[in-house]
């Protein structure tokens, strides 16, 4: 099965919902105009990102009623899409969220798990923190949605491997830093390596899509990216540019990678339990909470 | 990492492509086309003008020269030839007789509060010129100045933005090159010309070249004092920076708030700048 993939790697306004929507349609109708069957956007796509005290002013929640998902409920008649939002749930906790949606319907919602609360981040301060990784099913597979810092954490993308995820969608609003006489950002460098490592370690495709433009002195980079089970880079957009780049997945290269080099297979989930609940239960264990 | 190790260099194209997409975006979403910059023959205002020029277009960026009556011929000489080679607009406005009734009315003025009272007086005609022609005024600290506190306080530390300000000195001088500043303002000693024969190394008691290396590994790297000596700096030299760093910190922020509200500008009243654009 082939799935052509649209990676939007976009700017957006901060704060003005209305506009970003609008971007959101519009690049919907021309990904569908050239044969897309999914478009991805970056983290917070439809908000901007140093939200601060504008959060509370751009939450929505991911129904038909909703002002700003009836119309992207609508267009997902046409294509599925994967949109970054702030959440408002029910008891009026805000999170930075991804949204599957396909048909009309809402597949699947993913809260950030990881908030990045140090150097120039500060997000742990006005949202909350994510309490699940899930892969879910979609026309295409099963497939997973992390945010961000989600993958720079080597357990969400473990977990949605293990629960049955082929094709992983990420999406960033990923500040740049570390200039050198490197022809890349050290950012841009180190989630390159990352994603193509993901790939490879779970003979699975990684989409990945990033924000451009500027916030205050915030420089977002872009760099979309797709990678095969085989971690060989698909297609690569330019940094600094918004794009919307296209790239064709054939699926049936899982089934190759995979026959070839059965790491899912031989993955030892039994023995990571008990070792997990060994290390989880040492009273003096010196990493992570 | 010994401090022999220690490489400044960055990549000029990158460089170049993330600080002119910074100015466009930052004054076009502003609802300006137009920088304003004072020109003063030195490096810094060499690139940031150059910079600006490069971003919004040439005819869009007015260089302003300031020079008092003391100021040094060629510094007006290395301005303009800045300002030919750009093709921007530009404007030379005597300070002199603006500031000279200042410093009658108080003769005991030392050197620093006369330069001080200078640096405010360009401040004011950039300002102004802002209003004239409805543009933003770029700034030209570079990281190295600022860390050190080697500014004035609203004089010419004040800006509507800064491209240059995550660049130390070194990096000023890489990136200045490659986009073509002449040499011979790249290569003179850098001065405030304040008064004459006044250089920023003389009055630093450093070179730029040595204390951009230490302040790399002090404040990009986390290195301790007692990590940068064992780098190879001298003691002394490791202090009295890492004193002249905390004791500047006052010229980085905006002055404090005493906080009596529930919410309060600084503390808990939190947007950026670029709120709604």
């Amino acid at each position: 099965m082939k799935l052509t993939l649209a990676l939007a790697q976009i700017n957006t306004r901060l704060g003005g919902i209305q506009a970003n929507l609008e971007k959101h349609l519009a690049l919907i109708t021309e990904a569908r105009a050239q044969g897309a069957d999914l478009i991805i956007f970056p983290e917070l796509s439809l908000t901007g990102y140093v939200l601060q005290d504008l959060t509370p002013t751009v939450a929505c929640r991911p129904r038909a009623d909703d002002p700003v998902f009836h119309p992207l409920l609508e267009a997902s008649r046409q294509l599925d899409l994967m949109v970054g939002f702030v959440e408002e749930d029910t008891r009026n906790r805000f999170f930075i969220s991804a949204a599957y949606l396909s048909g009309g319907e809402v597949l699947h919602v993913h809260h950030k798990v990881y908030l990045p609360t140090y150097g120039l981040f500060d997000e742990g301060r006005f949202f909350a923190w994510g309490d699940a990784v899930r892969a879910f099913e979609t026309r295409f597979g099963r497939m997973g949605m992390l945010i961000c810092e989600d993958f720079w954490h080597a357990s969400p993308p473990y977990l949605l491997w293990l629960d049955g995820a082929d094709v992983f969608l990420f999406q960033s609003a990923s500040p740049g830093r570390g200039l050198t006489s490197n022809d890349r950002l050290e950012t841009a460098r180190w989630v390159d390596h990352i994603n193509r490592a993901y790939a490879s370690l779970f003979t699975a495709f990684v989409a990945h899509t990033n924000r451009v433009g500027y916030e205050d002195g915030l420089h977002f980079w872009g760099g979309a990216a797709v990678y095969d089970p085989d971690g060989l880079v698909l297609v690569q957009a330019p940094y600094d540019e918004e794009t919307l780049t296209l790239s064709e997945l054939d699926l049936n290269q899982l089934h190759r990678t995979r026959a070839r080099l059965p790491m899912l297979r031989d993955e030892r989930t039994a023995l990571v339990l008990r070792e997990m609940q060994r290390i989880l239960g040492d009273g003096n264990r010196q990493s992570g909470r | 990492m010994l401090k022999e190790q220690v490489d400044l260099a960055i990549h000029v194209e990158l460089a170049k492509r993330i600080l002119t997409g910074f100015i466009h975006s930052e004054i076009t979403r502003m609802g300006f086309q137009r920088a304003v910059v004072g020109l003063s023959g030195g490096v810094d205002s060499a690139l940031s003008c150059t910079l600006a020029a490069l971003a919004l277009g040439a005819e869009n960026v007015l260089a302003v020269r300031m020079p008092y009556r003391t100021s040094s011929s060629e510094s007006l000489e290395h301005a303009q030839m800045v300002i030919d080679q750009l093709g921007v607009q530009s404007l030379t406005v005597e300070i002199t007789p603006m500031v000279e009734p200042l410093f009658e009315r108080f003769p005991e003025m030392n050197a620093m509060r006369r330069g001080n009272v200078m640096a405010r007086q360009r401040m004011i005609i950039l300002y102004d010129q802002s209003v004239a022609f409805n543009g933003l005024v770029v700034g030209t600290g570079n990281k190295t100045e600022i860390l050190l506190g080697y500014t004035t306080l609203y004089g010419d530390s004040a800006c509507a933005l800064n491209p240059i300000g995550d660049l130390y000195k070194t990096q000023v001088r890489q990136l200045a090159r490659a986009l073509g500043v002449p040499p011979v303002i790249i290569e003179k000693p850098p001065t405030a010309d304040l008064w004459k024969g006044q250089t920023d190394e003389g009055e630093l008691g450093y070179t730029y070249a040595e204390v951009d290396k230490l302040l790399y590994l002090l404040v990009d790297q986390r290195y301790t004092p007692a990590e940068c000596m064992e780098a190879g700096f001298d003691e002394g030299f490791v202090h009295s920076v890492v004193e002249r760093v905390r004791r500047n910190q006052f010229k980085r922020v905006l002055p404090p708030i005493a906080k009596l509200s529930n919410r309060t500008v600084g503390y808990d009243f939190l947007y950026l700048r670029d709120w709604g654009t």
